[in-house]
């Protein structure tokens, strides 16, 4: 014997009697249960009452999917109200993915024929809401008929299905778009709500359509006058406007036929300059509708009067003390800023006041719109206010913050001193939440403004002082202090009061860096190499930064623990070449925001990392190691592959050729070095085949009285160019003009880059070793491009 | 256009949900409680439109109960603020003093008043007048056993 089943009211009481969520879960859980049950026996007296029962529970959240063929069932029964629960199901709880819902096409067909107005309603409702493609394409006749029903609660129901169905199967606007026209005319306001809407969707998928609608602007024109000028009528008005809704839709599909068309955007200049000065603005109503009015004004092709108008409404909203209209004035504002910069720059104070407000939304929109509005004039200005904002902002738009300073800085720093601090006091106050790139930019701006070496360093120097925690500021800071050292302990700088820094000091600051549990491996890293240039630059002797070396050599971290037994190594067994090793790094060329290092004394490292114990080859750590360009004196080790070229590089010349080309001129030689009588000329051949290889070949010859033994010429060339070279034909020179020494290189430079080229020698002469390592200038231009 | 409505009361009891985008049923509670979660974390100074993952969510606040509607970035956000007092304003007038009480009981109502109210998003002031003269001669309608079904979606019932 089942127990009467509940009313909806009573098993909503039992619910809300329920304590805990476990108690809820069980009440439901029986509840569902007893519905089960009485589906299975098909009761038809109460199906809907279970039905309505199973919908509340779903909304809870509970699974309620066996409630689907009720549904059907109800739909097909005769009675109002169990059609009404059952369409209300199939609407929550149908939807395209289960096949089931196809079932319902032919209920809802017989509902539209049969001519009940509020069936009609509910079917139509249930079609708009969940009807899928296939549904849509059988049942478009049906609601065609309807869009003409003298009935208007029907016809408006229509006219929103029809939206749903152009939504669906884009096909269908043929269908739909012959009514509209007629539609229009009607006086009832929410028949011609649903067909602005219509007509909305139509031109928003086909351009066709919006052609065709285009015509109706004048008419479009009239409406919107009528309801603005007409007084106040008790149907329509809220808050004293004359149907906002109504309004803000047309304006919206004004909007749409208006955008790139001169002679619409004419014919509404009127309307939208009495529409901005006629609504009140004194209640939210009337607000939105100015909005709107803003944001159409914007996007057509409006007279320039009417875009300051609107600009103005616009500065008129910023200052208005409900949040809401600040908030939309602000986006509308962000959008108008690339097309009318000088207009949105008039309210410049007042978005950067909008920085303090204590809205999430807003401070957001507003950093948006104070970072859009940076230019040269007012770039320190901004700055500074952007500044104090990141020092207060909440977390989450710390980054953004960071960034968009970061990038304001570079576009319109107007000097690099400015640049440089600007860009150590965010990196003071928000470090962690940098870009990965800050640290290789301010690297490179650092290292190109060589006037500012002593007095970034000794910045640096200070704010690594006082605080170690934020990453990339250790980083860099590390870095500064490795190359600059001697500058830092000079003393003098005319800049900053002077600081009497210790050699002590230094060595006890980075080796803190090293040891501290918040640096990152990368930190330490940059900190040991920091170490190792030190060594070089300072007068005192090297005894603590060999031992702090040496600890590091049995480092857990493989990369550091590589790096110290190397520079260990270089301290043993290569001390003659550390200060050519260690000495100040070369200007890294900028390609574009992925900062890439040319660093060329890598050949060196390679010539040590097969010496060193350890065998594997050191890994590319983010910046500032030491790059492997070129391998050794053998010279068949590949090259990592070229690189994309950096934008910006020499364009590809085309040769316009009338037919057959020219024999390429012979490039002259060149000498590149000369010392004592020894001396180093490099030939080269373009061959016309091959328009991206280059051949040099380098001539050593000797007019000196003695001979040059163990001859070794290395060569390296940027990153993106590959090189090859050959064995040289000996290594010994004889003296007074003796058989020159000849080595091939072969490059391939199919990016046409610009040609640079370092060249070592290794020679003994005279009984002496002598080492050189210098780039060629004058490489003429024919040997790349 | 509007993605879904959902009233919520402050202890993240869903009264009423509607969706216009197909959400999985776990997902869909999910969601109310975050919705319900950034709405209340906001104080009355604030405004009442925020940024939630690809849609903006527009709310107000009714005693303790709150309507939020996610709509995507087509929207005018001022239209559909007034829009929900509109909506508000709709079953006052039915109700007479609606309260949450009224939305936890009378869910079908609720869901067919939004549905002529809104779908989607269309059809406001003019039914106001409608559903009020609808109300009375129905009462005399009513079964014993159907409740509160009885009584009028929008529409005047034979």
């Amino acid at each position: 014997m089942v127990a009467p089943s509940l009313k909806l009211q009573d098993l909503i009481e039992e619910i809300r009697g329920a304590k805990t969520q476990a108690q809820e879960r069980e009440v439901i859980q029986k509840e569902c249960a007893h519905i089960r049950a009485s589906f299975r026996d098909g009761d038809p007296v109460h199906r809907h009452r279970q039905l309505a029962k199973l919908l509340y529970v779903h909304m809870l959240g509970y699974p309620a999917h066996f409630g689907q063929m009720e549904c059907l069932k109800l739909i097909a029964s005769s009675r109002f109200t169990d059609k009404r629960v059952g369409y209300l199901g199939a609407m929550l709880l149908l939807d395209e993915r289960h096949d089931a819902h196809l079932l319902i096409t032919n209920s809802i067909k017989n509902d539209l024929s049969q001519g009940i107005q509020p069936v009609q309603g509910l079917a139509l409702c249930t079609l708009s809401t969940m009807g899928s493609a296939e549904m849509c394409r059988d049942l478009a006749p049906e609601v065609e008929k309807l869009l003409l029903q003298p009935s208007p609660y029907v016809r408006k129901k229509a006219i929103l299905t029809a939206v749903h169905m152009i939504r669906k199967v884009p096909e269908l606007s043929s269908v739909f778009l012959p009514p509209c026209v007629h539609l229009l005319h009607e006086r009832h306001h929410g028949i011609l709500l649903g067909t602005i809407t219509l007509i909305t969707e139509l031109c928003e998928r086909s351009p066709a359509a919006l052609r065709h609608f285009r015509k109706v602007v004048p008419q479009l024109v009239q409406i919107l006058r009528t309801l603005v000028t007409t007084g106040y009528s008790t149907e329509h008005s809220i808050s004293g406007v004359s149907d906002p809704f109504l309004q803000v839709q047309i304006l919206r599909l004004l909007r749409i036929l208006g955008r790139n068309h001169e002679e619409s955007s004419e014919t509404m200049n009127d309307l939208l300059a009495q529409v901005a000065t006629n609504t009140d603005t004194s209640r939210n109503a009337g607000n939105a509708v100015l909005f709107e009015t803003v944001l159409t004004i914007m996007d057509i092709r409006s007279a320039a009067g009417l875009r300051v108008l609107a600009v103005n409404i616009l500065g008129r909203f910023l200052l208005n003390s409900d949040r809401n209209i600040r908030y939309v004035a602000l986006t509308s504002l962000l959008r108008l800023v690339q097309s009318d910069h000088s207009a949105v720059q008039r309210h410049r104070p007042t978005v950067v006041d909008c920085l303090q407000e204590t809205d999430a939304s807003l401070s957001r929109r507003a950093l948006e719109l104070s970072l859009a509005l940076v230019n040269s004039s007012n770039v320190r200005a901004m700055m500074q206010e952007l500044q104090a904002f990141l020092e207060s902002c909440p977390p989450d738009l710390r980054a953004d913050c960071a960034s968009g300073i970061l990038l304001a800085a570079e576009r319109f720093a107007p000097t690099k001193r400015w640049h440089i601090d600007t860009i150590l006091h965010v990196l003071t106050t928000a470090g962690t939440h940098v870009r990965d790139d800050a640290v290789a930019n301010l690297t490179q701006l650092i290292g190109g403004a060589q006037e500012l070496h002593a007095y970034s360093v000794r910045r640096l120097y200070n704010a690594l002082a006082e605080d170690i925690s934020q990453q990339p500021l250790v980083q860099v800071a590390a870095w500064c202090i490795g190359e600059y050292g001697d500058l830092l302990l000079e003393g003098n700088c005319e800049e900053i009061e002077p600081l009497q820094v210790d050699e002590e000091e230094v060595l006890a600051l980075l080796e803190k860096v090293l040891q501290s549990h918040m640096s990152l491996p990368a930190t330490r890293g940059y900190a040991l190499t920091a170490l190792m240039k030190l060594s070089t630059r300072l007068q005192g002797d090297n005894n603590r930064i060999r031992q702090v070396v040496s600890i590091y050599r049995s480092c857990l971290d493989v990369e550091l623990q590589q790096r110290a037994v190397e520079y260990d190594t270089l301290f043993r067994k290569y001390d003659h070449m550390r200060a050519a090793i260690l000495e100040k790094m070369p200007l890294v060329e900028r390609d574009g925001p992925q900062a890439d290092e040319e660093a060329k004394e890598s050949k060196a490292a390679a010539q040590l990392s097969e010496a060193a114990p350890a065998p594997t080859e050191p890994q590319a750590s983010q910046l500032l190691d030491l790059l492997d360009l070129l391998d050794g004196a053998s010279g068949d080790a590949q090259h990592p592959p070229p690189l994309d070229p950096s934008p910006g590089v020499a364009l590809v010349y085309l040769l316009d050729l009338p037919c057959a080309p020219p024999p390429p001129a012979p490039i002259p030689d060149l000498k590149v070095f000369e010392r004592e009588g020894v001396q180093l000329n490099l030939s080269f051949i373009r061959p016309p085949e091959n328009p991206a290889l280059l051949l040099i070949t380098a001539t050593a010859t000797n007019s000196s009285e003695d001979d040059v033994t163990d001859f070794i010429c290395q060569a390296a060339v940027p990153k993106s160019l590959q090189l090859q070279l050959q064995a040289p034909s000996g290594n010994t020179v004889p003296a007074r003009g003796g058989l020159p020494i000849t080595q091939l290189f072969r490059i391939l430079n199919p990016n046409k880059a610009p040609l640079r080229l370092k060249l070592r020698l290794t020679y003994n002469h005279f009984h002496q070793s002598v080492q050189e390592i210098f780039e060629v200038n004058n490489l003429p231009v024919e040997s790349w491009q | 256009m509007i993605k879904f409505f959902l009233m919520v009361n402050k202890q993240g009891q869903t009264r009423l949900s509607k969706y216009y985008e197909h959400v999985d049923i776990n997902k869909r509670t999910l969601l109310e409680t975050e919705v319900i979660k950034s709405c209340l974390s906001r104080s009355n100074e604030q405004c009442s439109f925020i940024e939630y993952k690809d849609f903006k969510l527009i709310y107000r606040q009714y005693a303790a109960l709150f309507i939020v509607v996610g709509v995507n970035d087509t929207e005018n956000e001022m239209a559909i603020y007034e829009f929900i007092h509109n909506f508000v304003e709709v079953l006052d007038e039915y109700f007479s003093r609606v309260s949450e009480l009224d939305v936890s009981f009378f869910n079908t109502v609720f869901h067919g008043t939004w549905q002529a109210h809104s779908s989607p998003y269309q059809e406001p002031i003019d039914e106001l007048p409608k559903i009020c003269s609808a109300l009375e001669p129905q009462q005399a309608c009513f079964s014993p056993d159907s409740s509160f079904k009885g009584a009028a979606s929008t529409t005047p019932i034979y």
